[in-house]
C-alpha cells in the first residue's frame, strides 16, 4: 500500500503550518519525519489522517485520492495511525480496548445486537482470540485486566499500537512511538516495529528521538518551519549542514 | 384508595420508561436530551390517531415507538455535530417544535382542542382493567431495563464507553461515533414514543399542552434524585418524584384553607424542586450513586 503525499500546504491563520510538503512511503516501506518542535510535523500526520483538511496538494493511497475523506474512512481503507499522546479508553480495560478496535462487529450495530445473537456470540470470541495474540505478541499479559488509564506511559504506547494492529492496516502512522517511554521499552517498540514491518506492513513515523528512529527507519525527511529541508538515508540527513541547524541549534554532538 | 394508588402507580411506571429512556441516552453516552418530552408527544399522538382509525393496539404501540425512534433520527445528524450543551438547546428547541406543531396542525391533530375519547387498552370498569395496564408496564420497564443491560454489556457498549473516553481515537480506528450516538438517542427516543403510548391509552385524552417542556425537566429530577445512568436510579427517581409530586398533595391537608388549588399546583413543583436542591447539595450522585463517575 503505497502512500503519496504532493505539495500539500496547510495554513492557520497567517501561519504557514505545511509549505508544499511532498512525500512518499512505497508498499511496505518504512520512512521517518523528523524536526524541531513546530516544524509541522502532527499537521503533516493530521492532513495524512484527515484529520486535518490541507488547503492545497493531494495525499493519495494506492493511487486512490484521500481528499475529502473522513478520518474513519481513511481507516477502513487500512491506514491507521496513532496520538503522540497516548489515547487510551482509560476505563476499559487493555483487552477491551483491544477487543473495541476489531473492525466490523455485528454486535456493535443494534439491530445485530438483538437480532444476531448467535452470530455476536461467535465473533466476541474470534475477535477475544486476536486479541489474546495481540496481548501476547505485545507483551501485555500482566496488564491484560487493569483499566487501561493505570498503565504506565511506555505500556499505554504499546497498547496504542496494539489497538491499531486489531484494525489490520496495511499501512501505520506512528506519532512519537518513543516520546515518553523508558528505555528499555523503547527497545522493545522498535522490535516489535520491525517485526511488523517485515511482515509487510509500512510504517510512517514522526520522531524526536533521532537515534533511535536513526537505527529503525532507512529513509528520514526533515521538516522545518513547514518546509522539507531534507531527504534521505539518516546518515547522509543528519550530514547536512542545513538539517543540523534547524534541528540541533547548530552546535550538536 | 387501591384505584387511587393504582392510578399513581401507572403514572409512575410511565415515568420510569421515559426514565429509562434518558438513562440509555444519558448513561450510555452522555448525549443531554432536554427535548424529551417531543418523543413523548409523538408516541401519544401516533398511538392515539391510529386507534382511532381502528388500527389495533399492538400496530398503534409499535408505530408510536418507531415514529418517535425516526424521529430521533433527523434531530441527531444535525444535532450530534454540535458540542453537548448546543445538542441540549436544540433538542429543547425539537420538543417545542413538536408542541406547537401539534397545536397548529388540527386537521391532523385537532389542535388546542385535543383529541377526546382514545381507547383505553382494556375497557370497563373497576380494577381489573387498571390492573392489566400496569403489568403490561411493568413488562415494559422490564424489558427496556434488561435491553440496557443487554447493551451495556455487549461489543455496543463498548464502543459507546470506548466513545466517551476519547472519541478522537475511536474515529483513528475507523469507526464513526456519530452512528452509535445516533442508535443510542433513537432508541431512548422510542422507549419515549412507548410511554407515548401508554399515556394515551391511559389517560384517553391528548392536548398539546400536556407535553411541555416541564415533563422533560421532571423525567431529569428523576434520574438526578435516582442516580443517573442506572436502571435502579430511574425506577427510584420515577418513584421519589411521584412521592414529591403526590404527597405535596396532602400539604393542603395539613394547613386547610391556607393554600388554594392555584398556589397547590405552583407548591408542588416547589417541592420537587426543592428535594433537588437538597439532593445535589447532600446527594449529588444521586441514591442510587452515577454509573456515569466510576
Amino acid at each position: 500500500m503505497s502512500l503519496d503525499i504532493s505539495r500539500v500546504k496547510k495554513a492557520f491563520g497567517g501561519f504557514l503550518a505545511l509549505d508544499d510538503v511532498s512525500l512518499k512511503l512505497a508498499d511496505g516501506a518504512m520512512a521517518g519525519v523528523i524536526g524541531p518542535n513546530g516544524a509541522g510535523k502532527s499537521t503533516l500526520f493530521a492532513v495524512i489522517s484527515g484529520f486535518a483538511q490541507a488547503d492545497s496538494g493531494s495525499v493519495t493511497l494506492d493511487g486512490r485520492t484521500l481528499d475529502g475523506l473522513a478520518p474513519a474512512a481513511r481507516a477502513r481503507a487500512g491506514m491507521v495511525r496513532s496520538f503522540q499522546v497516548p489515547r487510551e479508553f482509560r476505563h476499559l480495560t487493555v483487552r477491551e480496548n483491544l477487543m473495541a478496535a476489531a473492525p466490523d462487529q455485528t454486535g456493535e450495530g443494534l439491530f445485530g445486537l438483538f437480532f444476531r445473537g448467535r452470530r455476536v456470540a461467535a465473533e466476541e470470541a474470534m475477535i477475544r482470540e486476536e486479541a489474546e495474540a495481540v496481548i501476547d505478541r505485545l507483551n501485555l499479559r500482566a496488564v491484560a485486566e487493569l483499566p487501561a488509564g493505570r498503565l504506565s506511559g511506555g505500556q499505554k504506547k504499546l497498547l496504542e499500537l496494539g489497538r491499531v494492529l486489531m484494525v489490520r492496516p496495511r499501512t501505520i502512522l506512528l506519532d512519537e512511538p518513543f516520546a515518553g517511554v523508558n528505555p528499555i521499552l523503547i527497545k522493545e517498540i522498535e522490535r516489535h516495529i520491525r517485526a511488523l514491518n517485515e511482515s509487510g506492513i509500512g510504517f510512517l513515523i514522526i520522531e524526536h528521538d533521532l537515534a533511535a528512529l536513526s537505527r529503525l527507519v532507512p529513509h528520514l525527511t526533515v521538516l522545518d518551519q513547514g518546509r522539507v529541508i531534507a531527504a534521505g538515508t539518516p546518515r547522509a540527513v543528519l550530514a547536512e549542514s542545513a538539517v543540523r541547524d534547524a534541528y540541533l541549534g547548530g552546535g550538536g554532538p | 384508595m387501591e384505584a387511587y394508588l393504582l392510578a399513581i402507580g401507572i403514572i409512575c411506571a410511565i415515568y420510569v420508561l421515559l426514565a429509562l429512556g434518558l438513562t440509555v441516552q444519558y448513561g450510555l453516552t452522555g448525549l443531554i436530551n432536554f427535548g424529551h418530552v417531543g418523543f413523548f408527544a409523538i408516541g401519544a399522538y401516533t398511538s392515539a390517531l391510529l386507534s382511532l382509525q381502528g388500527v389495533p393496539l399492538v400496530f398503534c404501540f409499535a408505530a408510536a415507538a418507531a415514529l418517535a425512534g425516526l424521529a430521533a433520527w433527523p434531530l441527531g445528524l444535525v444535532a450530534l455535530r454540535l458540542r453537548d450543551d448546543y445538542f441540549a438547546i436544540v433538542t429543547l428547541g425539537f420538543s417545542e417544535t413538536v408542541r406547537l406543531t401539534i397545536a397548529s396542525e388540527a386537521w391532523l391533530t385537532n389542535g388546542v382542542q385535543g383529541i377526546p375519547g382514545i381507547p383505553r387498552i382494556m375497557a370497563g370498569g373497576g380494577i381489573g382493567p387498571q390492573l392489566v395496564v400496569f403489568a403490561l408496564l411493568l413488562a415494559a420497564c422490564i424489558a427496556a431495563a434488561l435491553a440496557y443491560r443487554r447493551i451495556a454489556g455487549s461489543p455496543f457498549g463498548r464502543l459507546i464507553e470506548a466513545i466517551r473516553d476519547n472519541e478522537e481515537a475511536v474515529t483513528a480506528l475507523g469507526k464513526d461515533p456519530a452512528r452509535f450516538k445516533l442508535q443510542v438517542l433513537a432508541l431512548g427516543a422510542a422507549l419515549a414514543g412507548i410511554a407515548g403510548a401508554f399515556y394515551a391509552h391511559y389517560i384517553t385524552y391528548l392536548v398539546p399542552d400536556q407535553f411541555i417542556p416541564l415533563v422533560t425537566f421532571q423525567v431529569w429530577m428523576a434520574i438526578i434524585m435516582g442516580g443517573v445512568g442506572r436502571v435502579s436510579g430511574a425506577v427510584t427517581g420515577a418513584v421519589l418524584l411521584m412521592l414529591f409530586l403526590e404527597g405535596s398533595r396532602f400539604i393542603r391537608d395539613l394547613a386547610p384553607g391556607l393554600i388554594s388549588e392555584v398556589d397547590m399546583a405552583s407548591l408542588r413543583i416547589g417541592v420537587v424542586g426543592l428535594a433537588l436542591i437538597l439532593f445535589t447539595l447532600f446527594r449529588p450522585q444521586g441514591l442510587m450513586g452515577d454509573y456515569t463517575r466510576r
